[in-house]
């Protein structure tokens, strides 16, 4: 046990005095190093815990490649009917449109009202960057999650556009037209996305895959 | 370390007034000549400080369903990310921590640290013992393995022993006829509640410690010490060694020797229809598997090993003498040399097979356990109070 707090006289005597900066104690810089030490010790320690936080690796990679392309078929979707599916754990919503709903869509009182009708914010592949927003213009396939928060929005008819139908989201109030496009003034910033796909057959969407734009993916989007 | 305290006027000091006191007293506190056993207490807070953020992180994926823990157990093991270092400082601590407390709980005795004025810290340490051999049981049920299963068929029907109420008690606790899914949740919820109770209690004993102050190893012997010094930095440095040797054994039980105190048979999933061939508790739990073996009856086995615990709460009020430390008191040297001969015995004795052996080991360890507390620890404080001179029993001043 060191009761003196002085570095050893030999060593003062080398100062000669002269040094203006007070010299720091034996036990300063071993109680320095010591917390060094042992802040450096918990820092490790705590990167496995913060580590098994990260995602879990899955059970194994084949089971995530099949979920990952899915095929629908549309064949008994009538026309002026909707489905929804589930699309890696995604809402994506089917619709099979009438030419009344089709014709809507290109209407400038519609245009008018939205954020982005051009669809220039990437949120669907090039082949649907077109009127109706969809690789064929009677089928519209949106998945269906609120570009603000989240939440799920429902198909359903809206006052404001009676002809083309409409996305309305229960959480904020954010309301789309029939081909996803946003409505100006709403929380929600950008359109509904549209998945990746392609038609296989006259009646079935292959989801996942877009050989047009074959880079196209959910995380290329803007936002989902 | 007078550093450590805030000064006068800090910010903190006028809304949290009780913190400058806390830390003063901390630091300050008054250290009687103690050797390097009384670091161990340090060691405990820090393995069991490891065991409950181990423990939190390990609950975040563990499912505790009959169908899934098992699994959710495996889950842990190669896909959560470090989450067999996690698991591991786990399953690996839970040995360290008991060899530690089981060298301060021994440290106690030699030393009698359970006499007044620290009845309070004694016994309250005592409990705590209970609560962490509960908390490993119940934890060891958890990944519902082969030896989870089975230890704890086999310890949950102990209960059955107790006369007239053991099966209606039995049915309730498991919440079912046999041990499943209810029990499974009972014993998740049990471990995981345990963790939060034994640090509210750590916080009791200590508070108690600091109440009477730490005891003092030389006030028997020819050339007692009174001196004392202050915790920081005297007992501070002196601690955090302790602590670095600690975990320096931990790692390397944790990484390099992984194996040396898992069985292999907890790594096939609970088959309720075949007991492993082998069935052996964990060493920490083994010298009361060996009692509850050793009398050839189920009751009396039962009260046996509830007895051997109970005879350590007695202590304060067995062993009145003013007389502390056993190095200073033969008869209680040789007594004490026994009793830890003993102990380690019947380990040996729970880890190993029923031979006649090992069963007369443990009777022959069992006599000396309580002979030491029961007979000669009472008949040796009774003629060390008729030498002092009908002198009235005192702790010494705190």
């Amino acid at each position: 046990m060191t009761q003196k707090h002085d570095a050893n006289p030999a060593h003062s005597s080398l100062d000669d005095g002269d040094s203006l900066l007070p010299r720091p104690t034996r036990r300063t810089v071993l109680t320095a190093g010591s917390l060094a030490l042992g802040g450096a010790g918990a820092c490790t320690l705590a990167v496995p815990f913060l580590d098994s936080l990260r995602r879990t690796q899955a059970s194994s990679a084949a089971s995530t490649h099949e979920q990952t392309v899915m095929d629908v078929s549309v064949q008994d979707l009538e026309p002026g009917a909707h489905k929804v599916v589930v699309w890696q754990g995604m809402p994506v919503a089917i619709q099979h449109r009438t030419p009344e709903m089709i014709r809507a869509l290109e209407d400038p009182a519609l245009l008018a009202q939205l954020l982005d009708p051009q669809s220039r914010i990437r949120q669907q592949p090039r082949e649907a960057e077109n009127t109706h927003r969809s690789l064929r213009p009677d089928y519209g396939v949106y998945v269906t999650i609120c570009t603000h928060l989240g939440c799920v929005p429902d198909y359903q008819n809206i006052a404001s556009l009676p002809a083309s139908g409409g996305f309305f989201c229960p959480c904020h109030g954010s309301q789309f037209d029939g081909a996803g496009r946003v409505l100006r003034n709403m929380p929600a910033p950008y359109n509904l996305p549209v998945p990746p796909l392609h038609f296989v057959d006259d009646h079935t969407i292959r989801l996942g895959e877009s050989p047009l734009s074959p880079h196209y993916s959910m995380n290329s989007i803007q936002q989902l | 370390m007078k550093d450590s305290t805030p000064p006068t006027g800090h910010w903190l000091d006028s809304r949290l007034p009780f913190l400058r006191p806390f830390c003063q007293h901390m630091a300050r506190f008054p250290m009687p000549p103690v050797n390097l056993l009384w670091t161990i207490g340090a060691c405990l807070m820090v393995a069991f400080g490891l065991m409950f953020v181990s423990g939190l992180f390990l609950s975040l994926h563990y499912q505790p369903d009959l169908s899934l823990a098992f699994d959710s157990v495996e889950a842990i093991e190669r896909r959560v990310p470090s989450g067999w270092l996690i698991r591991s400082i786990h399953t690996g601590g839970v040995s360290l921590l008991f060899a530690a407390l089981y060298i301060h709980v021994g440290r106690g005795l030699w030393y009698g640290s359970y006499k007044a004025p620290r009845e309070i810290v004694w016994l309250s340490g005592l409990f705590l013992m209970l609560l962490f051999m509960t908390t490993a049981f119940a934890g060891y049920v958890l990944p519902w393995g082969q030896m989870s299963y089975w230890g704890a068929t086999v310890i949950t029907h102990a209960v059955e022993a107790i006369p007239g109420i053991g099966h209606g008690l039995l049915v309730y606790l498991l919440g079912e006829d046999t041990l499943g899914g209810v029990a499974l949740h009972r014993f998740f919820i049990l471990h995981f509640t345990l963790g939060f109770i034994i640090a509210a209690i750590v916080g009791l004993h200590i508070l108690c410690l600091h109440g009477t102050g730490s005891s003092n190893p030389t006030l028997d012997s020819p050339h007692p010490d009174r001196t004392t010094r202050p915790f920081a930095p005297f007992y501070v440095t002196k601690d955090c060694l302790a602590v670095c040797v600690f975990l320096a054994i931990f790692t390397v039980l944790i990484f390099f020797l992984p194996g040396l105190l898992s069985k292999l048979d907890n790594i096939i999933p609970a088959n309720p229809l075949k007991t492993p061939a082998d069935i052996t508790p964990e060493w920490y739990l083994a010298p009361w598997f060996a009692m509850l073996r050793a009398i050839p009856s189920r009751l009396g086995g039962l009260i046996a090993a509830a007895s051997s615990l109970l005879v350590l709460f007695l202590l304060p009020w067995l062993d009145r003498s003013p007389r502390h430390n056993a190095t200073y008191r033969p008869l209680v040297r040789l007594g004490m040399g026994f009793f830890f001969i003993a102990f380690i015995t019947l380990i040996l004795a729970g880890m190993h097979g029923a031979t006649p052996l090992w069963v007369w080991l443990s009777r022959g360890a069992m006599l000396v356990w309580f002979l030491t507390f029961l007979v000669l620890l009472p008949l040796v404080a009774y003629r060390e109070r008729q030498a002092a001179g009908n002198a009235p029993t005192q702790g010494e001043t705190p």
